[in-house]
């Protein structure tokens, strides 16, 4: 008589709630280059096309552009925009130094995600304080 | 034979040429970036006449349709990979992807509308 295989009980509980479990910094940064990227297509792409179109078609295109840009809705739309475009491009040199195995060990990774994370929000605070 | 099942009409099938475009398209990018920075420090800031002067540089407007040619096929990698990710319904998948490559397309024509009128 065979012996019954032996079931494969978890000894651990399969625990996958994303918003309990502590992300390290480099999976923080990779989330974010996804989203700001999906951000920049979905809003960001058409957004500087009209704004191109606009201030480039004539004299008032531009004034109207430049009116619709000074609303306060609009300034904060452009920022985040803006942050979403210096983070994922940070983020994607970062990514490119990596493929050339620049600060592939551990600690630099953290340190390089870090310094994404901070270099694109002090960008856009600069830019921010610029604005207004 | 060929494993017709294999074919999934949504998969990406070319694995490493996408990689390479994903980081070609990257670096034309950061090099539009960094020429548009020079330009903002050059002129200082920009009103109306300088930023019409800037777009009218044949130079710069070709570097910018690379840079805005790179934007889209970039786009279309990344979507199309969040897509393959996140949408498991073949059909949803093929309905949104199709939808980004449409708007995509519209897109690269309207580009081409702004830089050459």
């Amino acid at each position: 008589m065979a012996t019954p295989r032996p079931v494969a009980r978890p000894s651990r509980p399969v625990y996958l709630n994303l918003f309990a479990i502590r992300q390290p910094l480099p999976a923080i940064v990779s989330i974010l280059h996804r989203a700001s990227g999906l951000l920049l297509f979905l809003v960001g792409i058409p957004l500087a096309l009209w704004g191109l179109d606009l201030s480039l078609r004539s004299p008032e295109g531009y004034a109207q552009f430049a009116t619709a840009m000074s609303h306060p809705f609009a300034k904060l739309a452009a920022l985040a925009l803006l942050w979403a475009a210096i983070h994922h491009t940070l983020a994607g040199i970062r990514h490119l130094l990596l493929d050339v195995h620049i600060g592939i060990d551990l600690a630099s990774a953290r340190r390089s995600s870090a310094l994404v994370v901070v270099l694109a929000l002090v960008a856009t605070l600069a830019i921010a304080i610029r604005l207004w | 034979m060929v494993d017709l099942t294999a074919k999934h009409v949504v998969g990406a099938h070319y694995g490493l040429r996408d990689w390479l475009v994903q980081r070609i398209t990257a670096v034309v990018m950061v090099v539009w970036v960094v020429t548009f920075l020079g330009a903002l420090l050059y002129y200082g800031g920009f009103d109306q006449a300088s930023w019409r002067a800037l777009w009218a540089t044949p130079g710069f407007r070709l570097l910018s349709f690379a840079f805005l040619v790179s934007v889209l096929w970039h786009a279309w990698i990344g979507v199309r990979n969040i897509a393959m990710d996140y949408i498991k319904p073949t059909w949803i998948r093929l309905t949104f992807q199709s939808a980004v490559a449409t708007a995509l397309v519209l897109y690269l024509g309207w580009t081409i509308q702004v830089l050459w009128r």
